[in-house]
């Protein structure tokens, strides 16, 4: 009777860890547990075929002009630029601190439970590419811009609520995302100046 | 003096692993329920431009993806070398993406569609024709919300 209540009883679980980590080995070799990144952006909707012409000319000074060619250069408003200073004409063209006439024009806006701020809300950066255009430099003033805009929002945020952007409620990163600095970057058709597909 | 040696040997030789296997089996479920093993067969080279302020693609669910690039060396004498377009498991042309977004979409849930986000994931050396054509053909789709894929890194000081 003894006997045969310990053959019952005993089932080896030794080779069970050996098996599980077989398993564990071979699912730790196939994850991939990089999450992707990436930059995000909106595309414009479709324009319709007939355009009704009603909606009034962007005045010049609301305008930022980029180009960049299919030599990878980039000119900003008419005047060539390296890409390391792309960031800080970007900013200095949302913000115009002097109030200067060539920049946007600026406009006093109540904004609820932060009063009055002054803003430029006409401000546009447009941007222009070749068909030859490399994508990382292409990628890279898309960068540039969205750095500009980044810095400017975290400082809005440290002035006005106390606390970096990130770390603001949904609600006040709306504020600063929607009123204060709307992202406004118009991209033309490329054009196809040299060779290009 | 008999107690204390009995005491001695007994506790070299016990090592208890009986829950050996379920710490292992903890890490195994760990991992399977992180894996993803859908992962598509890139048949065109990518890769990845650098940018600083890259964002998270939240879910994965959400996620439609796009590969542009240059054909792998195996496919080049087939399909050249010229940038191309894979969407799944194949190449395609710009024409073929309105219906791979409708076909995405149909397959989301109803409340996840407007959530839809398409991730380009490009060569860097890509030249930007083609991109602006996709871009063109999601404008179509309506798939308005893209992520232009691109590792942490910054480029200006790499350069």
């Amino acid at each position: 009777m003894a006997k045969g209540k310990r053959r019952v009883s005993e089932i080896n679980a030794a080779s069970m860890a050996d098996i599980a980590f077989l398993l564990l080995c071979f699912f730790m070799m196939v994850t991939t547990m990089n999450t992707d990144t990436g930059l995000g952006r909106m595309l414009p909707p479709p324009v319709p075929e007939k355009i009704d012409d009603d909606t009034p000319p962007i005045k010049e000074r609301n305008v930022f002009e980029i180009l960049i060619n299919s030599q990878n250069q980039i000119l900003v408003e008419r005047a060539p630029m390296q890409l390391k200073d792309l960031k800080d004409a970007a900013k200095n063209f949302i913000l115009n601190p002097m109030n200067e006439a060539h920049l946007p024009e600026k406009e006093a806006k109540e904004l609820p439970g932060l009063g009055v701020v002054v803003v430029t809300p006409r401000a546009t950066i447009s941007l222009q590419n070749d068909r030859g255009t490399q994508y990382q430099t292409y990628l890279a003033v898309q960068n540039e811009l969205q750095k500009a805009y980044n810095e400017l929002r975290n400082e809005f945020a440290k002035a006005y609520f106390g606390a970096p952007y990130d770390d603001l409620t949904s609600e006040e990163q709306d504020i600063i995302r929607k009123e204060v600095y709307p992202q406004r970057i118009s991209e033309a058709e490329p054009r196809n100046v040299k060779g290009g597909k | 003096m008999s107690k204390f040696r009995k005491k001695e040997k007994r506790g070299v030789g016990g090592l208890n692993t009986a829950s050996l296997p379920d710490i292992v089996f903890m890490l195994l479920f760990f991992f399977m329920v992180s894996t993803s093993m859908r992962d598509v067969e890139l048949k065109v080279r990518v890769r990845n431009p650098e940018a600083s302020e890259v964002t998270k693609l939240e879910k994965k669910s959400l996620v439609t993806y796009i590969y542009i690039g240059v054909p792998q060396h195996s496919f080049q004498s087939k399909f050249g070398t010229e940038p191309r377009l894979q969407l799944n498991d194949q190449f395609a042309s710009v024409d073929d993406i309105q219906s791979y977004i409708v076909q995405e979409r149909e397959s989301m849930s109803e409340n996840d569609r407007p959530l839809m986000t398409v991730s380009i994931k490009a060569d860097y050396d890509c030249p930007m024709g083609i991109i602006t054509d996709v871009k063109q053909a999601l404008r179509k789709a309506q798939a308005l919300k893209i992520s232009y894929s691109a590792r942490k890194g910054d480029y200006i000081a790499n350069n």
